[in-house]
């Protein structure tokens, strides 16, 4: 069974060579891309029943053993991140392929889009299996490498604008996370995660704060966690619709990720637990009101996605195991539910010919499918029962609860208050969009004079409406049913959740994973 | 752990001139400055060899503290490929938004502009660039 563990970096990655050597054939390329999404799937479901039943996977790489080789490693947490991450892109993927099938491939070059995406692909799943610090660091840049051409796609000069921004701000944290790891090394003379979970509690406590705030400063830039979320808005909303549903889903859920792994494994301790818990309130917040100020739904999904990460931030913060399973459940749920709602959002784009909220109406009436596919995700993302919107945030208050004290209190006021704000941004959106008529849209024209008056008004252009093929719908409904699914099968992930999350309470089980042989918290001789 | 003074104070002095780079709003600055920042951090590496000693080979007849730290080593090597790869990038980049908008600068963003003072026309820079913002020679014209 350790054999699957490297496999679900390798399917990606061969799959992106051979869509590199069938460039010039599209047809082959999609083949060989969305194959390769289902045999990752597949190995994932596989890889989550095998470690939930018998336990942790792990493999060393060429024969080394443990602190002088690299380790993969798949717990819980692992898997099913990966099996969440295999659903979302193939069903991004899906929906690629049905725009670039109905654009006759002129608006996506697939030839580097196919491979680029599954080089992704290969990123993610390195970060998720990555057993030392530098693994992680490599996957962080191989998704990010990847990220960077996916998100200027096309090269168009709004394109250009957002990436170069999006470049610097990942650049920057790439280089202070690589700092941290030298820190480390030079504190600790490793740099295996276990081993730093043994070694840590040598070193001076100003010295673990120190490089506890490196780390959490690098992975909170990934995550978006304020006041390092100012890039996100700016740069998500220009990529293409399936580019901007793939990041807005998993890339900022990549950070959280690593947050949980510092915060459990390599610092458990609550030194920095209240100033988090701060720090998601103002998450929380600050997203919320940026998105019921935006006005194009792009750019209100993209406010709402950093305001969703202090959720996910408060439920790490709390530094129990009823807080980590409720953030891990809620991470699973709004990977999907983002994703979602960012593919709803590019079927509006195609339907409506824009995005921005002003300028668009009667949807509800001429594309009444793409309405029920928007409005269940948005219910789900602003936590009305029965969601599992609701129910994530449901495990959050109540681990948060237990805590029991004012900032607990505040935290979950917070949070009752944010997901209302979310609301009534989406109901906004819902509203204007889709409730009203076409004719209450203010200077309503014909759609092809407006795109000719408007377009230098805004960057977000009225592109002319377009039929949507049957694929991008599908897929956009598939991943619905499977954001409903979460909401049906709640108990058996949210068991999952919750055992992952009792994995994670304090690196000893992580530690015995890695050196089955050492006892608990003791040096490796 | 004995580190060298002279490589502390150089990776302070790139880190400085790095950070300061990194603020300007000229994207060829943005560039100088990561690749400033790129190398303090793989002398940052380095220097948490601690003392250098023998190359890593081995050889049964020293000891193995004689040894300089390989592993220090391989991690510059990956951070070094993976710099300037994404260097390379940025710099296409770079000439892009120059041939597209004859801007060589970190622009505001529209929608947060427009947000900001209701609906506002953002014109479209059509003339050359100034000079304090640019690094690139005037008589260019642009080419679209």
């Amino acid at each position: 069974m350790t054999a699957l563990v490297p496999l679900v970096v390798l399917v990606p990655l061969l799959g992106a060579a051979l869509t590199l050597v069938a460039g010039r054939r599209p047809r082959p390329q999609r083949a060989i891309a969305i194959t390769s999404l289902v045999v990752l799937l597949a190995i994932g479901a596989v890889l989550l029943w095998q470690v939930d039943q018998v336990g942790p996977l792990v493999m060393e790489v060429g024969g080394w053993a443990a602190p002088y080789g690299i380790v993969l490693i798949v717990d819980r947490l692992a898997a099913l991140m990966i099996v969440v991450s295999a659903v979302v892109l193939l069903a991004v993927l899906v929906f690629s392929v049905g725009q670039g099938l109905a654009d006759g491939d002129d608006e996506t070059p697939v030839s580097i889009y196919n491979p680029t995406y599954l080089i992704l692909t290969t990123g993610v799943m390195v970060a998720f299996v990555a057993g030392d610090l530098f693994n992680l660091y490599v996957g962080f840049e191989i998704l990010l490498v990847s990220s960077y051409v996916l998100i200027t796609l096309g090269g168009t000069e709004s394109r250009i604008r957002a990436g170069v921004t999006y470049v610097v701000v990942s650049l920057v944290s790439s280089l202070l996370f690589l700092a941290s790891i030298a820190m480390i090394y030079g504190a600790l003379g490793t740099v295996t995660i276990a081993q730093i979970a043994q070694r840590i509690d040598e070193l001076p406590v100003d010295v673990q704060i120190l490089l506890h705030v490196m780390l959490l400063v690098a992975f909170g830039i990934k995550a978006a966690v304020f006041p390092l979320s100012f890039w996100l808005p700016d740069s998500y909303p220009t990529a293409p619709a399936p580019v901007t549903a793939a990041f807005a889903g998993l890339l900022t859920k990549i950070g959280v990720y690593a947050i949980i792994r510092v915060e459990t494994v390599i610092f458990p301790g609550p030194e920095l637990n209240p100033a988090l818990m701060v720090l998601a309130l103002l998450t929380m917040i600050v997203g919320a009101l940026g998105a019921v100020a935006q006005a194009d739904i792009k750019r209100i999904l993209s406010f709402t996605l950093v305001s969703h990460i202090g959720y996910m931030i408060l439920g790490v913060a709390l530094g129990t195991v009823e807080g980590t399973a409720a953030a891990i459940y809620y991470i699973v749920h709004h990977i999907v539910v983002q994703t979602t709602l960012f593919l709803a959002a590019g079927l509006i784009e195609r339907e409506a010919g824009s995005t921005s909220i002003s300028r668009i109406g009667g949807l509800a009436a001429s594309a009444p499918v793409v309405a029920a596919l928007f409005l269940i995700p948005a219910l789900n993302l602003g936590g009305i029962p029965p969601f599992s919107g609701f129910l994530g945030k449901l495990g959050l208050f109540q681990a948060t609860a237990e805590q029991g004290d004012a900032l607990a209190y505040a935290l979950i006021a917070g949070g009752a208050l944010v997901s209302l704000l979310t609301l009534y941004a989406l109901i906004r959106v819902w509203n204007l969009a889709f409730w009203r008529s076409a004719d209450a849209v203010e200077g309503d024209q014909s759609r092809l004079l407006r795109s000719v008056e408007e377009a230098p008004l805004s960057t977000s252009t009225v592109s002319g409406t377009r039929s949507t093929p049957r694929l991008m719908t599908a897929s956009t409904a598939g991943m619905v049913a499977v954001s409903v699914a979460l909401t049906v099968f709640a108990g058996p992930v949210y068991a999952i959740a919750d055992r992952a999350g009792q994995n994670l309470d304090g690196p000893s089980v992580y530690i015995q994973t890695v050196f089955p042989s050492s006892a608990e918290g003791g040096e490796l001789e | 752990m004995t580190v060298s003074l002279v490589l502390v104070i150089v990776m302070s002095a790139l880190y400085a001139c790095a950070v300061y780079l990194l603020l300007e709003r000229s994207l060829t600055r943005v560039l100088l400055g990561f690749l400033l920042a790129g190398n303090a951090t793989n002398l940052l590496i380095i220097i948490m060899v601690g003392e250098a000693g023998l190359a890593p080979i081995f050889d049964p007849a020293i000891a193995p503290e004689e040894y300089t730290d390989p592993l220090p080593q391989a991690l510059v090597l990956t951070a070094i490929v993976i710099t300037f790869a994404v260097s390379s990038f940025l710099l296409a980049l770079i000439y892009r938004s120059w041939r597209l908008a004859n801007a060589d600068d970190v622009s505001d963003d529209a929608d947060d502009v427009a947000l900001r003072g209701g609906a506002v026309l953002i014109e479209a820079e059509e003339t050359a660039p100034e000079a304090s913002t640019t690094d690139f020679p005037h008589e260019t014209e642009p080419q679209r």
